[in-house]
């Protein structure tokens, strides 16, 4: 009785503070929240890189030990994929996808909540482990049998599989979200050929998430069974074979690629368009091109795994996959130049991010072709040419457009210009830092530096390109801080926006910045790509809708929820219980944590509808 | 493909006129400019194709982008531009375009991988490649044909323009063998017997490195070996002197190591010396002729006096996480440690084993 009575318990009204945020759902808070945390998460995993880089500053230095190098290259790859820019582009996800389509909010607001929190709750896991008995150790990729108790007794990999479950959680509840969202609540008369390309390519990255995510859910499922309850999946001691792994890893793995770098290409489809004035060329190829690399991220897994032996007809057909899937990748960068053709092109922060990104990724995807061929893969295969070529696609592609999104979006998102003069030394410092970072490392791979090293002999000639390498990481670093001194000073005094300050295309221009809590006062009604770009230039409608006569208490929004936040708090505390299964305390924690998420699955599905004394 | 390559060779001479190849040295140690075999020779020349067919597009492409940011900078004055949408055929010329060049690369891709999967000589020489955390083992077919394989560690030898063919095993973690001035790396997957071969160019006489190409643990980055490149005939003469017992040496100090070898240092029941009565564990590399090596502890020191000493007295300062050090009863047992007397007399003996 008390359980049901509890469960019924209204839902907050108009809570402040911190409790606003911790039981919001408007999605554009939640984004914000993403946002915030994955950039957090993203400073530590670049702190986990700076000692990296300057440990191999030099041959033979001793500034960490091998345990903890073997650690830091490990966190390093896992916090930059699931806990920056997996979640920073979540962010964008959502807080632009409903104002793109013209919708009040995603199609379930607090599953969407939960999303953020089990997020946070993964990504508390995984560093934890920091603090309790040492990081996984055995490479992002987590090859078996190295993973397995025999040769890694530690609770790292405990910490590392249990954090990734929990990831894997979030990403699917914001995915099915997001699909959710995109097929149903688009405006009247968006078609899908009339979705903006950022929705586009949502649409396609969230079909990946849940296709993919299930495969590293099953293989990390087995291996927590061999080190746990005595099963032999990957125990090779035990006749397994530890391709197996490999196999499931990278069918999740490359998709994963794409899961990181589509949104990417989606925001600058976004920014180029605006700062040429014209709108996107080849919308239909851009579009397929995209369907299609989404398609193909199916077919090439195992150009990851080229020198493993599985024979010349199996690397033959992976390598001409491999070589297709640039085709699709060409039409975008073709593309995005047509857009640019004949434009007139205004060269605002963003758009340098937008170019940036264009060049970095020809670069990155002309030395993925070269290992897309398994005999010259075989003297690249784990070495530093491949360092270079996947910060090329991930740092010079995800991160540098991710990048131009935040200077892009800001001012919808707070009202204030990110500084201009400051974003363009932003954006210099990065492109410089960025190609003085990785570029030698091209040189190092060929040179025969092999990758996860944590030293090298002062003979071997390596010593220039790496200590090149190292400064060029400081630069890097360098540009972040400004990144940070630019958000916090526009925050304060920055120049106030108004709805449209980049006289740009789609829906999200046509409401106030930031908007207000129910984005559109009135649904917008769609006839055409570009909708607001339409509205403005052809339609001669007023640039704001805030003329619009609508009664806000009229709009009916979902109220606020504590359970989505308790849900995964539940899920945190199981987590960190079965980082330590094999004890009685553990399996107490485990069993409590998921009473917690339970009660609050039924507490959250017995909620009251909104009050309606205190409708929003 | 031969142009190509005389071309790359101009360029990397003229390394001070382009930016970019200042990186192809040659003479560095593991440099894989400079191939000394078939394997690593085509693997190169493939390199040198799709490099050069990148360079152009890249050229390309970045030069039109550099263009259009110049061509069609905003002026003073500039209203908006039409609203073009597309242009099919100019979209499938330039998805058409890249595909042929792409079949371009393919041919010589496939025949390459095929090539460099399938030995030209399956009958030739075979050595066994065995991955350990973290050293390598070696192991060669006994010339007195019988079934007794010889085993040395950490130093391969093989003649000089004859096909090798490797069996690469593990019995622990994965591995990936690599010499990148003889060929790519295959890896070394525990259940899996993989094999590749190899070939040095007659005349390439001389030793050349490899390197542990996939992490495997704590000392991954330590786990290196050497190739040494004979001539035939002296591959067969060093084949034959390994395949001899371990020398017995009168030396004083030296038989108060050897005593120590197969008594309270308990080094017998992980390694081999051939020929004396205790000595047979197979944990740890084979010594019986340890003193020919030229380097120790996985190619990574020298073979002197000082280093051995080094080595014994605390291996896990040299190699964090070996074996060694965490399972031997001399390192894990206070009382059971070894004087600096008693290491002295093992690096005697140990230095007698040529």
């Amino acid at each position: 009785m008390t359980l049901l009575a509890l469960s019924g318990i209204a839902r907050p009204v108009h809570p402040t503070g911190i409790w606003g945020w911790i039981t919001t759902i408007d999605h554009k808070r939640i984004g914000v929240l993403y946002g915030v945390t994955a950039f957090l998460m993203f400073i530590t995993g670049g702190i986990e890189a700076l000692i990296i880089r300057i440990q191999l500053g030099g041959p033979e230095s001793n500034i960490v030990s091998p345990e903890v190098y073997n650690q830091l290259f490990t966190m390093h790859a896992t916090t930059m994929i699931f806990l920056g820019v997996m979640p920073m582009s979540a962010a964008f996800f959502n807080y632009l996808i409903p104002l793109q389509i013209g919708a009040r909010d995603v199609a379930f607001p607090r599953l969407n909540a939960f999303s953020y929190w089990t997020f946070l709750s993964g990504a508390i896991v995984l560093k934890l482990s920091w603090f309790l008995g040492g990081a996984p150790n055995a490479g992002w990729f987590g090859y078996a049998p190295l993973t397995g108790s025999a040769y890694n007794p530690g609770h790292g990999v405990d910490f590392w599989i249990i954090g990734l479950q929990i990831l894997g959680v979030a990403s699917l509840a914001a995915a099915f979200n997001f699909l959710t969202t995109i097929i149903n609540m688009r405006a009247p008369g968006m078609s899908l050929m009339r979705m903006p390309l950022f929705t586009w390519m949502t649409f396609v990255t969230n079909f990946l998430l849940i296709f993919a995510f299930p495969v590293i859910t099953v293989a990390l499922i087995e291996l927590f069974m061999d080190r746990y309850f005595a099963m032999n999946f990957f125990v090779t001691s035990a006749g397994a074979s530890p391709v197996l792994w490999q196999h499931l890893f990278w069918i999740f793995g490359h998709p994963e690629v794409y899961i990181l770098i589509l949104p990417a290409m989606g925001i600058v489809s976004e920014i180029l368009p605006t700062f040429s004035k014209k709108p996107l060329f080849g919308y239909p190829f851009i579009v397929l091109s995209g369907v299609v690399i989404g398609f193909m991220g199916w077919m090439v897994w195992s150009h990851h795994m080229f020198t493993v032996g599985l024979g010349p007809v199996a690397n033959s057909v992976f390598a001409l996959t491999t070589m297709l899937i640039a085709v699709p990748t060409g039409v975008k960068i073709f593309n995005w130049l047509g857009t640019m053709w004949g434009g007139t092109l205004e060269f605002k922060t963003p758009m340098l991010f937008a170019v940036g990104f264009v060049f970095l990724f020809i670069i990155g995807g002309l030395s993925g072709v070269m290992h897309a061929i398994p005999a010259s893969d075989a003297q690249q295969q784990d070495t530093y040419f491949i360092v270079a070529h996947i910060h090329y696609v991930l740092f010079g592609g995800a991160i540098v457009a991710i990048f131009g999104g935040i200077y892009y979006w800001f001012p919808k998102v707070t009202g204030k210009f990110l500084d201009e003069k400051i974003g363009k030394l932003n954006f210099w410092l990065m492109f410089i830092g960025m190609n003085i970072t990785f570029f030698p490392m091209h040189f190092l791979g060929m040179d025969g530096m092999p990758r996860r090293v944590y030293t090298y002999d002062a003979d071997m000639g390596w010593n220039l390109w790496n200590g090149v390498s190292t400064a060029g990481s400081l630069l890097l670093a360098f540009s972040f801080l400004i990144f940070i001194h630019n958000v916090v000073r526009s925050l304060r005094k920055g120049e106030v926006a108004g709805n449209d300050p980049w006289d740009a295309r789609t829906l999200e221009w046509s409401i106030s910045s930031p908007p207000p809590e129910y984005n559109f006062k009135e649904i917008p009604h769609v006839t055409g790509i570009d909708q607001f770009w339409i509205d403005k230039k052809e339609n001669g409608k007023v640039v704001s809708e805030n003329s619009v006569e609508v009664d806000e208490h009229s709009i009916h929004l979902p109220q606020p929820s504590y359970w989505p936040f308790i849900c995964s708090m539940g899920l945190l505390i199981a987590g960190y219980g079965a980082v330590y299964i094999s004890s009685t305390v553990g399996i107490i924690v485990t069993a409590a944590g998921f009473m917690v998420t339970m009660f609050a699955v039924y507490a959250w599905s017995f909620e009251p509808v909104n009050d309606p004394e205190n409708s929003y | 493909m031969r142009g190509f390559k005389s071309l790359f060779g101009i360029m990397c001479k003229s390394a001070p006129l382009l930016f970019l190849l200042v990186a192809c040295y040659p003479n560095h140690k593991q440099s894989t400019f400079d191939p000394k075999g078939p394997v690593a020779q085509g693997q190169a020349d493939l390199f040198y194709l799709i490099f050069w067919v990148a360079t152009a597009v890249g050229i390309a492409v970045v030069g039109v982008m550099a263009y259009i940011l110049v061509r069609y900078r905003k002026k003073e004055g500039d209203v908006d531009p039409p609203q073009i949408h597309g242009n099919t055929k100019i979209e499938v010329a330039l998805t058409i375009l890249p595909i042929i060049l792409l079949a371009i690369v393919a041919v010589p891709t496939i025949k390459e991988t095929f090539a460099n999967a399938n030995s030209p000589d399956p009958n030739s020489l075979t050595v066994e490649a065995i991955g350990h955390q973290w050293w390598w083992e070696f192991t060669y077919p006994n010339p007195d044909g019988s079934g007794d394989r010889i085993i040395t560690a950490n130093e391969m030898h093989i003649p000089s323009d004859t096909v090798v063919n490797l069996e690469l095993r593990s019995q622990n973690v994965l591995h990936s063998f690599w010499i990148p001035k003889l060929a790519g790396k295959v890896d070394v997957v525990p259940n899996h017997n993989n094999k590749m071969w190899i070939k040095a160019d007659m005349g390439s006489e001389g030793v050349y490195l490899g390197q542990c190409a996939e992490f495997c643990g704590v000392a991954h980055a330590l786990m290196k070996f050497r190739v040494v490149v004979e001539t035939p005939e002296e591959f067969n003469q060093w084949l034959i002197e390994e395949g001899t017992d371990g020398f017995n040496s009168v030396d004083p100090l030296a038989t108060e190591g050897r005593e120590i070898f197969e008594g309270l240092g308990q080094c017998y029941s992980c390694h081999t010396v051939k020929g004396l009565k205790k000595a047979r564990g197979k944990k740890g590399p084979n010594l019986t002729h340890v003193a020919s090596r030229s380097h120790i502890a996985s190619a990574i020191m020298e073979n002197n006096q000082e280093n051995l000493r080094a080595w014994i007295k605390d291996p896990n300062e040299i190699k964090p996480g070996n074996i060694m050090s965490r399972e031997g009863l001399i390192y894990t047992q206070d009382e059971l440690a070894l004087t600096d007397g008693q290491i002295a007399a093992l690096v005697a003996y140990l230095q007698s084993l040529k």
